[in-house]
């Protein structure tokens, strides 16, 4: 890791002068997120930063609504093809509303792909999933099974109840729920992603079901909350909050043992791929199916029927590496 | 005869005096001093395509703020018209499922607004509920039903010619929507105005009971406004379904306090009795080309909701500061 870090600082620090004297003639790549200030997408920005250091003739536009509205996207995504940028990258906060706009953004040009939290084929280019869909469903059925060996209730908190990616997750997660025999999934709530109304959710969990032992939150709001509710509750030990988190929040949880262990891609790679993939395609990397499209050091994407992708596999994080991961992101 | 002559003004001051010192005139300087800053901070503002994309940053919420300016100087407010817009949406989706033609889906959206404003009406003006309290029960509840029939799903597949409503152009870069818009604005300027009616609100918001003695039928007249900005609510359902192609029940999710800010920084006072059209009809370019004009230099939004709030702020400040500065 230290090696991989130094040897990229370099290439990044040897990018950054060639990029400096091709200054005119940048790609400019805006990178829309869901919404500004949520741990995930600042991380991701770096990723691009990074990508675009490596890449040289890349200008980034890091930008976003401030509440996780199709609404606040669309806008967004008007001033965008109003200042003419090259490629939009963008993790939707609803799959079909911003297909009208991005639409649009094509007609004029504009090189459009989705990453994260996808947007539908018509409305893109290509969509670069951080994980598959079944994998992570898999993954946090596992993390809470893992630590209940007798088995139990568990009960999902999500995001919201529109929220794409969750919801896939979650039917991912209901398909192999017979694989682990003795895990009884009670209830799924929605927290919307909002701190309060996560933490709100949780208390109600405990108190519907006295003998929950997992909460699975495959939302870093739900989990880092979640995680609170049962530590102020005092049940730590008795109720294991596990999911997607990041580490930098879900460090005290997972010190205090609220969380034993939870799930994430690494939002850095994601950025810095969904980056290089717009850049390649704006440079007339082909999108059909079956297409392969080099995403740098993250290797290639292999796009299917639907033109998405899959980033790679999503990565366990617990007390053994926790204090290494928790100041990345 | 008399041979005491004694000065009475008639008004306290002229006609031109009054128009310059007016809220009004006060937000349009304001407008226009962030149209000149616009051009000069980004090179793409000025560009009739883009200046026409800005505009459906505020036609729909202008469009419900008209009714709710009315509403608001009546001393009444109605805060679930995004979660009207959210039922109306989903009663037109449902029936796009059944190929029903564009004109039944207009109706449809624009029925169940005003059925919802008409049950906003019963509980206030019926019972005499405070409609705050109710409208933040309705604002629940409307949105609620949303989800209950949706869950995580989307209503798509409307037909064709319903996108007209949202995307269409009536001419060169004017969109529909705008001229809608202004067609609005138009007809509650002259019912605020130039009517009885309007005359009626005014008087209820400074003082319902003088109102109600002085022969004006207080409760028909809020009842009418609460199935206006229902009817608008309604109005704006359509436009934003056909701009976003589908239904989901998070559709206008907040869009109430963009309205009620809209009327505030319109010069209407929030507790009733006086406010115009003309202003609102300011504000909402204000609160236009604020965000695309900072959306164009890529200030995030988190920065923008703090300028916005801070507009809101001054522009009401302004005059009170200015009064105590003279004293």
């Amino acid at each position: 890791m230290g090696v991989m870090k130094k040897l990229m600082t370099t290439i990044a620090a040897a990018a950054a002068f060639a990029g400096s004297a091709a200054h005119a003639e940048d790609v400019r790549i805006a990178l829309v997120v869901k919404a500004l200030g949520i741990g995930f997408f600042e991380a991701a920005a770096k990723g691009a930063e990074e990508a675009a250091a490596e890449l040289g003739d890349v200008e980034i536009i890091y930008t976003g609504p401030t509440d996780t509205t199709a609404e606040g996207q669309i806008e967004v995504i008007n001033s965008l093809i109003a200042q003419g940028v090259d490629a939009i990258a963008i993790s939707a906060n609803d799959p079909d509303a911003l297909v009208p706009a991005l639409k649009k953004a094509m007609d004029r040009g504009i090189t459009v792909i989705s990453w994260d939290s996808g947007v539908a084929p018509e409305g893109r280019q290509m969509h670069l999933n951080p994980s598959s869909t079944e994998l992570i469903g898999n993954t946090i059925i596992k993390l809470a099974a893992d630590h209940m060996p007798e088995g139990g209730d568990v009960a999902i908190l999500s995001a919201s109840a529109t929220a794409t990616n969750q919801n896939a997750w979650i039917e991912a997660a209901k398909e192999v729920l017979p694989n682990y025999p003795g895990v009884n999934l009670v209830a799924t709530v929605y927290g919307d992603d909002l701190s309060d109304k996560s933490y709100r959710e949780a208390q109600g969990l405990m108190a519907s079901y006295p003998d929950l032992k997992a909460i699975i939150a495959p939302t870093t709001v739900g989990i880092l909350a979640a995680s609170q509710a049962v530590t102020d509750a005092g049940k730590i030990g008795e109720i294991n909050v596990t999911g997607l988190g990041l580490p930098s929040e879900m460090a005290g949880a997972v010190e205090s043992g609220a969380t034993i262990s939870f799930a994430i891609w690494n939002p850095i790679d994601l950025g810095y791929a969904a980056t290089t993939l717009a850049y390649n395609i704006h440079k007339g990397a082909a999108t059909d199916a079956g297409s392969e499209i080099p995403m740098g050091r993250m290797g290639t994407a292999t796009l299917d029927d639907t033109g998405a992708a899959a980033m790679s596999d999503p990565f366990t994080y617990d007390a053994s590496n926790i204090e290494q991961f928790k100041s990345i992101f | 005869m008399s041979t005491t002559e004694r000065f009475i003004p008639d008004r306290l001051q002229s006609p031109l005096q009054k128009k310059i010192k007016s809220w009004e005139s006060l937000l349009l300087a304001v407008a226009i001093a962030i149209f000149i800053a616009n051009s000069f901070a980004s090179p793409y503002f000025l560009n009739a395509w883009n200046l026409s994309d800005a505009t459906f940053n505020f036609t729909e919420k202008a469009m419900i703020a008209f009714a709710m300016a009315l509403l608001i100087i009546a001393g009444e407010i109605d805060l679930s018209v995004a979660s009207i817009i959210a039922l109306a949406s989903t009663a037109m989706g449902a029936a796009a499922q059944f190929d029903v033609s564009t004109l039944t889906l207009v109706l449809i959206g624009l029925g169940v607004g005003l059925a919802c404003g008409a049950f906003n009406a019963i509980l206030v003006c019926g019972m005499g509920l405070p409609s705050i309290v109710v409208t933040i029960g309705t604002m629940s509840l409307f949105r609620g039903i949303s989800y209950i029939v949706l869950g995580d799903q989307a209503y798509r597949g409307y037909p064709s010619d319903f996108a007209f409503f949202g995307q269409g152009y009536v001419f060169w870069v004017i969109s529909f929507e705008f001229v809608l818009f202004a067609l609005i604005a138009v007809l509650y300027g002259i019912l605020l105005h130039k009517t009885n009616f309007g005359r009626a609100v005014y008087a209820i918001g400074n003082n319902a009971t003088g109102a109600l003695f002085s022969g004006i039928r207080v409760n028909r007249v809020k009842s009418i406004l609460f199935l206006l900005t229902g009817l608008m609510s309604g109005v704006a359902a359509v436009c934003l379904t056909s701009r976003l192609g589908s239904t989901r029940p998070s559709i206008g999710l907040g869009m109430e306090l963009e309205v009620v800010t809209m009327v505030v920084l319109g010069g209407v006072n929030i507790l009733g009795g006086s406010g115009s059209i003309p202003g609102v009809v300011i504000a909402a370019f204000v609160m236009g080309l604020v965000t695309f004009g900072l959306g164009l230099l890529n200030v995030p939004g988190i920065v923008m909701s703090i300028f916005i709030g801070a507009l809101l702020i001054g522009v009401i400040a302004l005059p009170r500061l200015w009064e105590m500065w003279r004293k």
